[in-house]
């Protein structure tokens, strides 16, 4: 894809798609049987619980914990957009079998075709699921550098992950075919969903997205809400990244973490507040010649009460903000 | 080393279970083979008297683990070794102090592969080895790059910054950090145009004197972070000036050089 282009897909060919009753069963409930699998907590419940939070606009909320054998690393905000020509996955979910019970949800909603699915970064709670969706053959989406990323940490991603969940449960690596950058367009028939690939901010590889039709938003990890964020790109870019979506004037947005749908952009606030007092904190800690180590240690803790898992990503959020202020 | 650095990556994943089966006595070998590899058949005494290991029994970040070194009897100091022993390149550092050096306190920053023991050796002037250990936590530090390292910082390779503590600690000595520009390439990561790993390209040797005295001579490898820092003791008179030279596993020289003084820089 060259700078700025567009991809726009009238999907006039919209495949007519009808899964039996059968398929269903298989996708979300047999899962849990195969070796490797989870203890078998969700079996009785068929497709996993989506809940549609604007017209056509159906979210998974993750669990806030990290990435466990039982939740399959089902941990992130994960969900579909239903057009008139076809189907939109933002994100495929953190595992094969996350993606693969997302299939089955939105199988059990439509029968439209799977025409592309968005991987909005680095993550692997957000991309493991991409290969439950291969058979359909969409159109994979990612910003241009994760194919970069992928080559630099993908087999690591996948390595932990398969300890994790068992290595027939974990999805194999899927390269984005539709590189990402600048703005670009994705037309499903009825609506045109734009997508933003974003300079280093949460992550180097970031995409959000943004239904007009409905007013929504999709920052996807660029908004945490109660679950702690994970800084792994660039505090300052993450600010500024935050500040122009804040500008988007719709409103209503699904965070990567937390919540299936926040009031937008009074669901940012808390995010700020804690990426305001991390640069604050940390500006002073350097200023203060306090090292590396104790700044990890002491840096936005009135922060803890507010965000769940707050010790296990501050330390490192302040590590990663220290590297990038010292160099000022 | 590189190859040796990239199996670690394949089975990155599956070494810290298969560490807890033989766990103490495989890292007792692994310390043994370590010793007299470096050592030889010198005798390494029992040193947490002497010198003192601080580093996270957890690391929050496997890319980038503070450790601190400090010596009670800093002016019968030659050399400290820093070795973490289950990484692909066990040597962090060998820093041998010059007269214009002050070894009580050393700061570094490293990459820690797996859960391992790191071990400081001290090196006096009469050749006498003591060393302490201490276990982290961590894992991926190798393998795992905690950042995607941006190419165009390599147009930034290099530069150095300084800073300096305002106080000295009241005989002269001034507490240093210096931070260098330099990504540590391990030889692992790939570039998107070429199809090519970037070869491996880390700083090998950083000197610094002050007003033409050695303060210490550092060598290194791989297992220093992406952007290495090392804060460190100078013995300072009057105002002067230190200087660096950096070299990397490319032959690239870097150098810059500082005004730095009993009161500061």
């Amino acid at each position: 894809m060259s700078d700025g282009a567009q991809f726009r897909t009238p999907a006039s060919d919209a495949r007519q798609i009808s899964p039996t009753r059968r398929s269903f069963v298989l996708g979300g409930f047999c899962l849990c049987c195969l070796p490797g699998a989870g203890p078998g907590a969700f079996a009785a419940e068929g497709p996993w619980p989506t809940e549609e939070i604007a017209e056509g606009i159906h979210v998974r909320r993750g669990v806030d914990e990290d990435a466990t054998k039982a939740n399959a690393d089902a941990i992130a905000n994960i969900g579909f957009i239903i057009g008139r020509d076809g189907v939109l996955v933002t994100d495929p979910g953190g595992s094969l079998t996350d993606g693969e019970r997302l299939r089955s949800a939105i199988r059990a909603k439509t029968s439209l075709p799977i025409r592309y699915v968005v991987m909005s970064h680095i993550h692997p709670d957000h991309i493991f699921g991409a290969s439950a969706f291969s058979g359909d053959d969409p159109v994979f989406i990612g910003h241009y550098r994760l194919a970069e990323a992928l080559q630099q940490r993908g087999a690591y991603y996948r390595g932990v992950l398969a300890e994790i969940l068992g290595e027939d449960r974990v999805g194999s690596i899927v390269a984005p075919k539709m590189e990402a950058r600048g703005k670009s367009e994705i037309d499903l028939g009825d609506r045109v969903i734009e997508i933003s690939a974003h300079s280093p901010a949460h992550t180097s590889t970031d995409l959000s997205l943004l239904d007009r039709k409905t007013g929504t938003l999709f920052p996807a990890d660029l908004l945490f809400v109660g679950r702690a964020p994970s800084l792994d790109g660039s505090l300052q870019g993450w600010r500024d990244v935050l500040a122009d979506l804040k500008q988007t004037g719709v409103p209503r947005a699904v965070p990567g973490h937390g919540p299936a749908s926040v009031a937008w952009p009074q669901g940012a606030a808390a995010l700020d507040g804690y990426l305001a007092v991390l640069q604050r904190e940390t500006e002073a800690a350097v200023e203060k010649n306090i090292g590396i180590d104790a700044a990890a240690k002491s840096v936005a803790q009135s922060e803890r009460a507010a965000w769940k898992l707050f010790d296990d990503y501050n330390g490192r959020n302040v590590i990663e903000a220290y590297k990038e202020i010292e160099w000022r | 080393m590189t190859r040796f650095c990239l199996a670690l990556v394949l089975f990155a994943a599956i070494a810290p279970a298969a560490m807890a089966a033989d766990d103490e006595t495989a890292r007792a070998e692994r310390w043994n083979d370590l010793r007299q590899s470096f050592f030889g058949q010198r005798p390494i005494l029992e040193g947490s008297d002497k010198i003192s290991l601080d580093a996270p029994d957890r690391a929050m970040d496997a890319a980038l683990v503070p450790v601190t070194i400090n010596v009670a009897n800093p002016s019968q100091v030659k050399a400290v070794y820093l070795l973490i022993d289950d990484n692909p390149a066990p040597l962090a550092a060998h820093v041998a102090f010059g007269p214009a050096g002050d070894p009580r306190s050393l700061k570094l920053r490293v990459r820690v592969n797996q859960y391992t023991y790191i071990h400081a050796v001290e090196e006096t002037l009469t050749g006498e080895l003591f060393a302490t250990r201490r276990f982290v936590k961590a894992a991926g530090g190798c393998s795992a790059p905690a950042g995607s390292y941006d190419p165009a910082a390599l147009a930034d390779i290099g530069r150095m910054k300084l800073r300096a503590s305002e106080q000295s600690s009241g005989d002269g000595s001034v507490e240093a950090q210096l931070l260098v520009r330099h990504p540590n390439f391990n030889g692992m990561q790939m570039d998107q145009v070429t199809r090519l790993y970037t070869p491996a390209r880390f700083l090998k040797t950083i000197e610094a004197t002050y007003n033409n005295e050695i303060v210490f001579r550092l060598e290194t490898d791989i297992s220093m972070a992406t952007d290495p820092a090392i804060t460190f003791g100078v013995r300072t008179s009057q105002k002067g000036k230190l200087a660096v030279s950096a070299r990397d596993s490319s032959g690239a020289l870097f150098e810059s050089s500082f005004d730095l003084g009993p009161q500061g820089s």
